[in-house]
């Protein structure tokens, strides 16, 4: 942004030459389609919770496989493609340079669609098929992880067979957006270096634990790599380019500069440093090494210090402007994901130490953390984005305004909801189960908070009807009924 | 070199990576690199002593307990056993055991039943010993399923606890056996009934009752109803 927001040069390519709005919005589109998905899953599960799965029984609609894909299709169906869209925006805009080739950018876009695809049939069809002889000759010959279906590491589902290859798309990925940044001249901003990270990261955490704790290694170092790779696939891929983003789309939105240069010069080199050492913190109390344990922790500590840092310089950034978090409706977005961003590592903190630990690990106080990083951060910043680049990349304003605000609200609101009811729901869990009483008082005591779940779940996919709704209605050119002021694209300057 | 592209690239991108992939990663499996990885076979058959002494290999018992569980679906079903794994040898039990592991994955069980019990909570008065390193060091944990989550019971201590027919009709309908259990039904393991389990059905049982079968003892932990009154 250092060279973007600066007075255009003479020479300065065009916006048209630069972004292939095209892709950012079959990207978009795709990520939208992965994320109904992957919401419908998860109400599939909460209602299997409470008793009220309309499709018990159903093979292919076992809640087991389903919940797979809702973390899967979260992971590799929205959130990348929605990053791929974002930053085939913000990159060569940022650089002035467009990306290597916009024909592997289409190449990119079906392969990967393909890729997540197929990994949905395998871990929705592949259990059906495992009983078949020739694939358990197969596992016994070649000592293939032969899970026709998932595998057994979180995160790490996708069917053994779609991993090379998407392997392969990563590094595809990587080239595509390295050869625009090491065209750039002069120092980087700072957006470019959470973008560069991730790139380098995203490949190695991928291949990391796809590849090692299946084939090489085994027993509990597997499961510490296990731990790696499931905290690594959250921080080193979906964090680096969450938060590049925003350094992107902030200032220019408030159209002021990043408060302190020297502020996100920490933010970066400490959550680089810090954050991928902290691994082990999924599985304390494990029999992995007691002292490798305490280093994660330790970490995870220092890691928060960081992280206020880099909330610090974003208020900072705001401090002047806040009444924009009331009339631009993709900085309230960017600024309530960091608020919740705020919220996760501050009790990352806390539940990471071993005291917590005891007590919250394994029960729903987990979850209610996952949604919130996952769907309070990234998805509401990434919604925030949308908000803001479909007028642009459609060439008129949304349709309804305040579908919009609905969506806002829904997402934030049924989040919100969400992540208090289950850190509660998590409380309640372990002490029924450190206090020994059956099994079944702590299932039945869950009920009023699972309950909870369904209708705040439901809440949230509310709010991604109403955008989709409101993203149809726009694409097909109905007429606005109230155009929102913050995308009118004339009151953004040109490129 | 902090703004530098090939600062971040070299130093943040491959040299903390590596970094904490060292830390995190290889100094465990440097500590362990020495134990043997026992197969799915040598799980069953046990492992004799070696002739000449081997750094390598060590002694391991026969599972007696698994054979018994895997001979007793054999006689309990044992038209669909026959059909699905023909005689209840230690080579089909293996066979039973890697393709039950596959299904336990495939069809998420691990999703909300975690594989290891914490010197902490309580846990070893409910499920039994704490879980120990060398219990994690063969071809039916690779890899490990520690899991992140319970909405069901731990499983790693699962194995005796209960019959092969209550597992059958627990996996055909939970709630009949497990009061008002949110597990869903699988009776897609059975061929229409909870006495006719499929090859899937007896694989994944075998794998169930194996969890913990390599351990002395633990305890039962549903005695524990008669101390809320229940």
């Amino acid at each position: 942004m250092s060279q973007a927001a600066a007075a255009p040069v003479a020479d300065a390519p065009t916006h048209d030459e630069l972004v292939d709005e095209k892709i950012v919005l079959a990207h978009f589109v795709a990520s939208l389609v992965f994320l109904t998905v992957s919401m419908l899953a998860g109400i599939l599960m909460a209602l299997q919770l409470v008793h009220w799965n309309p499709l018990r029984g159903v093979e292919l609609f076992s809640p087991g496989r389903w919940r797979m894909i809702h973390t899967n299709a979260v992971a590799y169906g929205f959130l990348a493609n929605a990053f791929l869209g974002a930053i085939n925006w913000a990159i060569p805009r940022m650089t002035f340079h467009p990306v290597a080739s916009r024909a592997l950018n289409w190449f990119i876009f079906w392969a990967w669609q393909v890729i997540v695809g197929s990994a949905a049939l395998g871990i929705i069809l592949g259990p059906s098929f495992q009983d078949q002889a020739w694939v358990m000759d197969l596992a016994r010959e070649w000592k293939l992880p032969m899970s026709l279906g998932a595998q057994g590491l979180e995160w790490g589902e996708t069917p053994f067979w779609i991993d090379p290859v998407a392997l392969l798309g990563l590094a595809l990925v990587a080239f595509n957006f390295m050869v625009p940044i090491a065209r750039s001249k002069g120092p980087m901003y700072v957006a470019l270096w959470y973008f560069m990270a991730a790139f380098v990261w995203t490949f190695l955490t991928y291949a990391m634990g796809n590849l090692l704790p299946e084939y090489t290694v085994g027993g509990t170092s597997a499961g510490a790599i296990g731990g790696l790779f499931i905290h690594d696939l959250v921080g080193l891929f979906v964090t680096p380019l969450g938060w590049g983003l925003m350094y992107y789309f902030v200032p220019i939105l408030l159209r002021k500069p990043i408060w302190s240069h020297g502020l996100s010069l920490v933010g970066f080199w400490g959550l680089a440093f810090f954050y991928p050492l902290q691994g082990i913190h999924h599985f304390l109390y494990t029999p992995i090494p007691m002292f490798l344990q305490y280093g994660a922790v330790i970490s995870t500590i220092a890691v928060e210090l960081v992280v206020a840092t880099v909330v610090i310089n974003f208020f900072g950034t705001l401090a002047g402007r806040s009444s924009a978090v009331v009339t631009n409706l993709p900085i309230r977005y960017f600024y309530t994901g960091m608020v919740f961003y705020f919220i996760t590592c501050f009790q990352c903190a806390l539940q990471v130490t071993l005291t917590f630990q005891k007590l919250i690990h394994f029960t729903d106080w987990v979850v209610g953390h996952a949604h919130l990083v996952m769907f309070g951060v990234f998805s509401l910043w990434l919604f925030g984005i949308m908000t803001d680049l479909f007028p642009r990349l459609l060439g008129r304003p949304w349709w309804s305004h305040q579908l919009c605000v609905w969506h806002y609200w829904l997402s934030a609101g049924g989040l919100f909801v969400m992540f208090i009811d289950l850190t509660l729901a998590g409380v309640f869990q372990g002490y029924y189960w450190a206090s020994l009483q059956p099994w079944d008082v702590s299932t039945e005591g869950s009920q009023p908070f699972w309950i909870t779940r369904v209708f705040a779940g439901l809440t949230m996919f509310a709010g991604l009807l109403c955008f989709l709704f409101n993203l149809w209605m726009t694409w097909r050119g109905a007429e606005s009924r109230e155009p929102a002021t913050w995308t009118a694209p004339a009151a953004r300057p040109a490129t | 070199m902090f703004e530098s592209k090939a600062g971040v690239f070299f130093i943040a991108g491959v040299g903390f990576f590596l970094l904490a992939f060292l830390g995190n990663g290889v100094v465990p499996m440097l500590m362990y690199k020495d134990r043997p990885e026992l197969s799915a076979e040598e799980l069953v058959a046990g492992v004799p002593e070696a002739d000449e002494p081997d750094p390598e290999r060590w002694k391991v018992p026969p599972n007696l307990r698994i054979m018994n569980q895997f001979r007793d679906l054999a006689e309990r079903y044992p038209e669909p056993f026959a059909a699905a794994f023909g005689k209840p040898t230690e080579e089909t039990c293996a066979e039973a055991l890697r393709l039950g592991r596959q299904i336990y994955i495939g069809e998420a069980c691990w999703h909300c039943h975690s594989q290891f019990v914490r010197p902490v909570s309580n846990e070893s008065l409910r499920y039994g010993p704490v879980s120990q390193s060398h219990e994690y060091d063969n071809e039916l944990q690779r890899p490990v399923m520690f899991g992140t989550r319970r909405v069901g019971p731990d499983l790693s201590r699962e194995g005796g606890r209960r019959g092969n027919d209550w597992h059958a009709v627990h996996f055909f309908k939970p709630s009949v056996v497990s009061y008002n259990s949110p597990m869903p039904e699988y009776p897609w393991f059975f061929d229409g009934s909870p006495d006719k389990p499929n090859r899937r059905g007896l694989a994944l049982i075998t794998y169930i009752q194996w969890l913990g079968s390599w351990l002395p003892e633990y305890p039962y932990y549903e005695e524990l109803v008669e101390v809320t009154g229940e």
